[in-house]
């Protein structure tokens, strides 16, 4: 049996046949749709680095299946940049080493995207540490983690008020 | 993972119906389903997606002043909505210190009511336990069990029930409604979940195509809303399952306690009503000796089911530590570090 599904990914519409509905979302995109910028650490929604955004809300990609989001709209890490335009999140992880291996860092910067659409932490340090918590570092490049989350919302919000103003 | 049927029911009877057939289960945010069906310790021949049934994702206020939410609302709407965390702050300051904000926003109401009363043994297949299979033994007995049950364990089987949400839910009289195949019905939520006595294979009451479609807070639970908190201490300040948590609220009038409801988390294979320590509160003043006579009450019947002694102690100073904040009032906002007795609303920053 197959299973047929529609989804938007980084903008553009990919149609898929499922073989079997235990694929995850994470594996779809990664061994079917070839964009293996979504990483696969744990596997179990531990460590965050699968994490993509699902209409809007950053989730853990691979706890997840694929056939449950038929019709969705994902974005990936490889959807935020702008052509050589980085997304300010991307840019304000380079300006404070927000990485040293760069394993975690896609769902790091999916996180943080996320985080920043729900706008809960604003531009407390200590509320941006607690809603990053489900991604894991292990080269402990919290500190400037969390400085570039700062950083990238305090830009976002900015450039927000000036489109408004 | 094992090979699964999948089916997407347009309607709640026809997700019933679809359900009715043995070895069915529910598929709804799946942040506990899945990671059971990988580790091989969920095995369902067949999953029904609820995920996309409609009207189960309101939040709505009743004519008699409660508040009923629908079994899809996720655990991160619900906590960030306005009139809900206002009125029922506890509830919103538990959900906000479960899992991660990823999780949060997969997870719904129903299934973080309806996620598995487990310890690390239960999910190690290579270790006996009564809770996966049931009659084999229970390794968490004589193994690392410091983070184990203090009451209402059996010798068969000694995991906490790991929610943080179902604490305050328990201590305001939530009901849980279900749609099962002979209609719809209503159980209070402190007695949804069972004790594992002979039997620890079953968490919760539910019947086979059991379906949770909404969860009911009562209008009397939204008093409360002035002094109300939830205090969780785990191994690490964020993203962790609590050692002890204690939801506390009270209705103090003119410097006296008219009303108090207090459960316990992570020390039970329930959420852990305290009504005894209630009633010990109802009519005291608010002083620290009073809390630790509520205290002393909620813990009568805890005993060590392993090398966890400690945690009766924890509990002692959790319940009271979460009455004293809930006595000093409901802050303003949720604290940066939820339910935690390191965040900065309650005193000095105890970390960078």
């Amino acid at each position: 049996m197959s299973f047929p599904i529609s989804l938007t990914i980084n903008g553009v519409r990919r149609d898929v046949e499922l073989e079997d509905p235990r694929v995850t979302l994470l594996d779809l995109l990664r061994e079917r749709l070839d964009l293996t910028g979504s990483k696969k650490g744990c596997d179990r929604g531990q460590c965050g680095a699968c994490t993509v955004l699902v209409d809007g809300r950053r989730i853990n990609s691979c706890l997840t299946l694929a056939i449950s989001h038929d019709g969705a709209d994902v974005l990936t890490i490889e959807g935020v940049a702008r052509g050589d335009q980085l997304h300010p999140v991307q840019a304000a992880f380079i300006a404070h080493d927000g990485f040293q291996c760069g394993f975690c860092t896609p769902g790091q910067i999916m996180s943080a995207i996320g985080l920043i659409q729900e706008g809960q932490a604003g531009d407390d340090p200590e509320r941006v540490r607690e809603c990053m918590s489900g991604n894991l570092c292990r080269c402990g490049a919290y500190a400037g983690i969390t400085d570039a989350v700062l950083e990238a919302q305090q830009n976002l919000t900015a450039a927000n008020q000036r489109r408004s103003a | 993972m094992k090979t699964f049927d999948y089916i997407k029911p347009a309607t709640i009877s026809d997700a019933v119906a679809a359900a009715a057939q043995p070895g069915t289960a529910y598929l709804a945010g799946g942040t506990n389903l899945l990671d059971l069906m990988k580790g091989g310790i969920a095995r369902p021949d067949r999953l029904v997606d609820v995920a996309q049934l409609p009207g189960l994702d309101r939040i709505e206020h009743l004519a008699d002043g409660g508040l009923r939410i629908g079994a899809l609302v996720r655990n991160a709407d619900l906590a960030h909505d306005f009139d809900f965390a206002k009125s029922y702050p506890a509830v919103a300051e538990a959900l906000l210190s479960g899992a991660s904000a990823q999780l949060r926003n997969a997870a719904t109401v129903g299934g973080n009511l309806l996620q598995r009363t487990r310890c690390g043994y239960f999910y190690d297949p290579a270790s006996a336990c009564n809770k996966r299979r049931p009659g084999t033994g229970c390794d968490a007995r004589g193994g690392e069990n410091r983070l184990h049950a203090v009451l209402g364990w059996s010798e068969s089987c000694i995991a906490t029930h790991p929610s943080d949400f179902c604490v305050p839910l328990v201590a305001h009289d939530a009901v849980v409604e279900i749609e099962g195949k002979a209609g719809r019905r209503e159980i209070a939520l402190e007695a949804l979940h069972r004790l594992p006595g002979d039997t620890p294979e079953r968490d919760n009451l539910l019947e086979p195509a059991d379906l949770i479609v909404a969860l009911r807070l009562p209008a009397e639970a939204s008093a409360f809303s002035a002094h109300a908190r939830y205090l969780k201490v785990r191994e690490r300040t964020s993203y962790a399952f609590a050692i002890v948590s204690a939801a506390a609220a009270l209705r103090i009038e003119r410097g006296v306690i008219r009303e108090a409801r207090l459960a316990l988390g992570g020390v039970a294979p329930k959420p852990w009503r305290a009504r005894g320590a209630e009633e010990i509160l109802a009519g005291a003043s608010p002083t620290p000796a009073a809390f630790r006579r509520a205290a002393e009450a909620a813990l009568t019947d805890a005993k060590p089911s392993g090398d966890n002694q400690f945690k009766i102690e924890l509990a002692h100073r959790i319940l009271v530590r979460a009455l004293t904040l809930a006595t000093a009032g409901t802050p303003e906002r949720i604290p940066a570090l939820p339910a935690s007795p390191f965040a900065s609303v309650s005193g000095a920053l105890h970390h960078a």
